[in-house]
This record gives structure tokens, sequence and C-alpha cells, in this order.
């Protein structure tokens, strides 16, 4: 399993969630915290592509062998790419968390949203 | 446990025989020679092996058709084991021993109440008239076992503080079931169609399931800074759409909820239903009744509370006790008894949701717990609450010294009731030990490790519940091991990390587990 890291080139939200902007596509995923409170994922229940999530709301459901967890969404839009790798081996979610462990693509419906997330700095200040 | 034990025998392949021994040492005596090799009794099978010969006939032999149409026979024989009687006794006796029960050490399995079970319940149970009725029997034919069932129902009524008790759930969340079952039918009945039902973020797992299967949506409370129900978030999430509160009281995390009556009020005022999950019953008997606090409908645990033996998947037995409004929705049939004084099972119910279940219930269950009661009386149940609560109050502050508390704090800074919440948190922080690890390295101190990673909002959580029927001396025991394993993780953390040493099987893997089950064994 990785080392804690909490690259500097992402947003987090304090559910621990993170956002890769790429223009108007967000990649999202699950921090090294969360991964490692969760225990090993065996199970990622993701949302259909097409499906409109909103910002602060859970939109996917993983399941470690400690819980059932909801995954919050940090901003809204449309799910445009699901990770396909996840249905076999939901523990890349563990090995990878922000490279081969992404979750969902989504197309934002408000950019604006991405000012109020977090930076790295901030985010490990929630966590100390 | 000396350092020296810190060398690859102790960190290699689990699977690999025990090599000690060659350096001549005594240490290989702590470590198992060789683990447990899982043999099932289908390989131990040899072709034409029997246990059992039968004798020669020494009457005249029937046709075969004369007896068993050849319709309704097999046409091949059934794939049983074949064995020999001394390897069928061996195979179950050694079976027996690879597990751990309460009957071999202390089991403080939070929120699971796993207290002696008397053996005089067991010898009562098995009283011919108990052991060997017929679940078919006439009632006219069974009237010691059906007013068994109606004392039961009476006493179990006394402890909830609610008149009309159901014996026919068979285990806590069937219990549940049926609570919430029972509130749609109340609601229906009024023309009163609602959607939701209220679990605090502390509730059991099955709380939320329950209502998932009842056909409701869950909808979370939260937790106030004390540990109890936020009474805001409450106000904010009750409204006329709320079927039920589901409550815990004391709570999974162990804290009595001051401002029950408080939350009563506020869920009686939208119209609802409130449950009481008796999973932590042990805490109150004889002390507060939950229909006193203004609860609808109880589920007891009779294999928790009124100890039935358990943890080894039952059987067990889930009553519940409702109030007069409730009452006409109760399962039928219901046990009553008749004007002329005897009992009868009476299915002339309306109202009733329907049977729970086959027969009445788990009958051997009822006979342990009514056993368990009349032993105690009223005041012993008292005492067995009070004891309860005085052990893990001193389990607590044994926990609370130095050397433990600045690893495992408590996780709200109460006194507590029957059972309560450390936090791991420091101790993965400081030592790279998780709560898994502990509660792996305590099987090999021949304790059963308590809950852990619930409840689910304290991180890295151990939920400790040591019951009454234990002694100051293994109280004692299991706190200075808990002490030892720590200072033994500040010298080592590799040790704890691939515990358990001593089990049948070792670490196991859980995710492997749930991703790769294995549901068949191959004959």
């Amino acid at each position: 399993m990785a080392d804690a890291s909490y690259p500097d080139d992402l947003r987090y939200h304090a559910e621990h969630d993170w956002a890769r902007v790429d223009g108007e596509v967000a990649t999202l995923g699950i921090t090294w915290y969360a991964q490692d409170s969760l225990g090993e994922v065996v199970f990622f229940d993701p949302p259909a592509v097409g499906t409109t999530i909103a910002k602060d709301e859970p939109y996917a459901e993983v399941e470690s062998v400690k819980a059932v967890s909801d995954v919050v969404a940090p901003v809204s839009g449309e799910i445009v790419e699901v990770n396909p790798a996840l249905g076999d081996a939901p523990e890349t979610i563990n090995d990878d968390p922000y490279g081969d462990g992404w979750m969902v693509k989504v197309r934002l419906s408000d950019v604006s949203e991405l000012d109020t997330l977090l930076d790295a700095a901030a985010y490990r200040e929630i966590l100390d | 446990m000396s350092k020296t034990m810190n060398d690859n025998r102790l960190h290699g392949d689990p699977g690999i025989a025990d090599t000690a021994g060659q350096d001549g040492r005594g240490l290989s005596l702590e470590m198992p020679k060789q683990r447990d090799r899982a043999v099932t009794i289908f390989e131990k099978s040899k072709a034409g092996r029997r246990a059992f010969v039968a004798p020669e006939l020494d009457v005249d032999a029937q046709p075969l058709d004369d007896l068993i149409p050849a319709r309704m026979r097999r046409t091949e024989p059934p794939r049983l084991p074949e064995i020999s009687e001394p390897e069928i006794n061996r195979h179950y006796k050694r079976l027996s021993t690879r597990n751990f029960d309460l009957d071999e050490g202390f089991y403080p399995l939070g929120s699971c109440t796993m207290k002696h079970n008397p053996k005089l319940h067991e010898r009562i149970a098995a009283l011919p008239g108990n052991a060997r009725l017929h679940p078919a029997q006439a009632p006219e034919r069974a009237q010691g076992a059906l007013e068994l069932m109606y004392e039961l129902q009476v006493a179990l009524g006394e402890v909830a503080g609610l008149p009309h008790v159901s014996l026919q759930p068979s285990a806590g969340s069937h219990g549940e079931l049926a609570g919430v079952l029972l509130t749609r039918a109340y609601h229906e009945d009024r023309g009163d169609h609602r959607t939701k039902v209220l679990t605090p973020d502390t509730a059991h797992g099955t709380n939320p399931a329950t209502v998932t299967m009842a056909g409701y949506e869950v909808v979370k409370v939260g937790t106030d800074p004390d540990g109890g129900v936020d009474l805001e978030d409450l106000r904010a999430k009750a409204d006329d759409q709320v079927a039920c509160l589901m409550l815990t009281n004391p709570s999974t995390l162990g804290l009595f909820d001051r401002n029950i009556e408080e939350i009563a009020s506020i869920v009686h005022g939208v119209g609802a239903t409130l449950y009481y999950d008796g999973a932590n019953l042990n805490a109150v008997m004889g002390i507060s009744r939950p229909g006193d606090m203004g609860f609808d409908i109880v589920h007891y645990n009779l294999h928790k509370t009124f100890t039935q033996p358990h943890g080894g998947g039952g059987p067990g037995a889930g009553p519940i006790a409702v109030s007069d409004r409730i009452e006409p929705y109760l399962p039928r049939p219901q046990v009553v008894q008749g004007d002329d004084g005897s009992f009868v099972l009476d299915y002339d119910r309306p109202k009733s949701i329907g049977r729970l279940r086959g027969f009445q219930g788990n009958y051997g269950v009822f006979v342990r717990s009514y056993a368990y009661i009349l032993s105690l009386g009223g005041d012993g149940l008292r005492e067995a609450s009070e004891t309860a609560v005085l052990n893990a109050n001193y389990l607590l502050a044994r926990l609370r010294e130095a050397g433990v508390a600045e690893y495992l704090p408590v996780a709200y800074d109460r006194l507590c009731m029957h059972e309560f919440v450390l936090s791991g948190a420091p101790m993965k922080r400081e030592l790279g030990l998780k709560t898994l690890d502990l509660a792996k390295r305590l099987l090999d101190f021949g304790f059963h490790p308590p809950t852990v990673y619930f409840p689910l909002l304290v991180d890295e959580a151990l939920l400790v519940e040591p019951t009454e029927t234990e002694t100051k001396e293994t109280l004692d025991a299991f706190a200075d091991t808990i002490a030892e394993i720590l200072r033994e993780g500040e010298q080592d953390p590799e040790i704890a990390r691939n515990a358990p040493y001593t089990t049948p099987v070792r670490r196991l893997d859980e995710a492997g587990a749930a991703k790769r089950p294995v549901l068949r064994q191959p004959l």
C-alpha cells in the first residue's frame, strides 16, 4: 500500500474526496486517509454514466472489510465515465488512490464550485 | 514476551511449520509446532468404511416395492462420508476445541452481552416435557408449555413496562422487522401513509437494514457532543412523513440518553412511533423501563440479556412488547389465558400483521429465559444490571490508567452504562497498530476481542462489554493484557501486526473472503 500523500495538484473535499480538474471535466476519487481508514476495499458500487450528481451528496458506495460507506461528491455534474477496472479489482483504490484507483469522471455543471474546495495544505490541516 | 521472539520465525510464512527448537531454546513452547490443517469429514471418507454394521436380518425380508414405491426412491445413494466411529469422534471433538466460546474465556463483545449461561437452565430445557414436546401438539395437551410462554410474556412485559408481548420473532433483527411492520400496520390502519424511518448514526447496522427491508427510507440522525441524539437534528428531520424513530438506549456508545423524554415528545409530536432496540437492555433491567420512557415497541434479545447461549448462529429469540395502541396488530396466534384458566392460541386477530414464523418460536430459548427470570426474580435482575454497569465502569477505570489511556482514550468521557467505547486512533498514529491488530493479539492471550470498528462514528473503535458474570480478577487480567500488548507494541509493533500465533488459523484474509467466498465444499 502506498504511503500517506496528498498531491498538490488536486483539490480536496472535507469528506476525504479529491478532484483532478481538466477543463470542464473532473476526475474524482477518495484520499489516502479515506482508503486507510476504510481498510481493504472489497466492492465499489459506481453510479451509471449519465447520472447527475450533486456536490456534498453521496454518489457511490465503497465496501471494505469494516463497513459500507458513501462516497460524497466534491462537485456537481454529470457522470461521463466510470473506472471499469474497479469492478474486478476494487483494491486498486487502496493501492493507488490518486492514480489507477480513480472512481469517476464528471462534466462539471458549475465550475465556480471548485473555489469552495480545499488545497492540499488546507486538507492536511483537517486531518491534524 | 521477549524481544528474541522477534525473528523471522515469527514473521515468516504463516503456513510453515515452526522449526524452533533447533536452537535448543524453550522459545518454541510458545509457538504452535504446526497449525491445524483444516480437513473436512468428507475428505476423511474412505469407500466402504463404516461406523455401524447392522445385525443380520432375523425376520422375513419384505420386497422393497411394498415398503417404498419405486418412484419415491432415490436412484443413487447419497454422498455421505464413510468413516469409522473413532474417527467421527475425533473429528468433532477436535472441531469443538477450535472455536472460542464463553465456557473457554472472557468474551467482552460489545453490544452482544456474552454473559455466562447458567447450566441449571440446560437441565430444565432438557426435561422430557420440554425437550420432547412436539411443535404440532394440540394446545390442550401442551398446557404446561403454553403456561410457561404466557408467564414469560407477563414477566418480559413487566421488564419493558409494556403490557402486550409476542414471543414469535426469533432473532433481534426479526424482532426489529416485526416492530417496523407493526408501525406500518398502525399508520396504514389510520389511513396515514408515511415514507421514512429515523435511525441515529450510532445505530446497530440491523436498524437501517430492517427499515429498508420493511419498505421505508432510512434517514440518519446525528449524535451530539455528549454522545446522545442530536435534538436539533432530530427536530429538523421529524416531520409527518416519519413513521418511527428506532433508538437504542443506552446507545452503542454505552451511554444513557438523558434527553429521552424530550426525544419521545418530539417523535410523538409528529405522530410517529418510538422503537426500542433491546440489544442493550442488560444495562437497565429493573432500573428503568422503555415503556415508562415513552417507547411504543421494544424487542428483547433472549440470547443476550436472558442467557440463551449464543454466538454460534442461534437459536435465538427476539420477542417484542408493545403499547395498547400497537396491540391489535401483533403477530398471530397470541398465547392467551381463557376464562377457565386454560391457555389457548388466539388466532382471532383481524388486524394482525400475521404469522412471523412456523409454530410458536424457539421454545427451548423460552425455557432457559424463564428459568433465568425465576432464578433471579425482579430484585436479582436489577442486581444483574447494576453489576454489569459496575463491571464496565471498573474495567473502564482500569483502562484509563497510564500506559493505556494515551493510546486508547475513551470516546465519550462520561460514566458508562454496561459497555464503553475506546478509540484506537492514537495507538494507530503513535505505534502504527490498528485496532484490528490489538484485537488479533488479544487472542494469543486467551481473550476474545471486543467488538471492533463499531460504532462507525468513532475512529478505530473498540466496544467493550464485560457483563455482570465476570470476576474482578478476569477484568484485571484483561486490562493488564491490553497494557502489556501496548508495551510490546512500543518495543516491536510487528508482533501484533502478525498476530494471532496460537489460534488454529492465523490472520484471516477478510478481503479475500468477501471477494472470493468459497460457498461449496467439493465432494
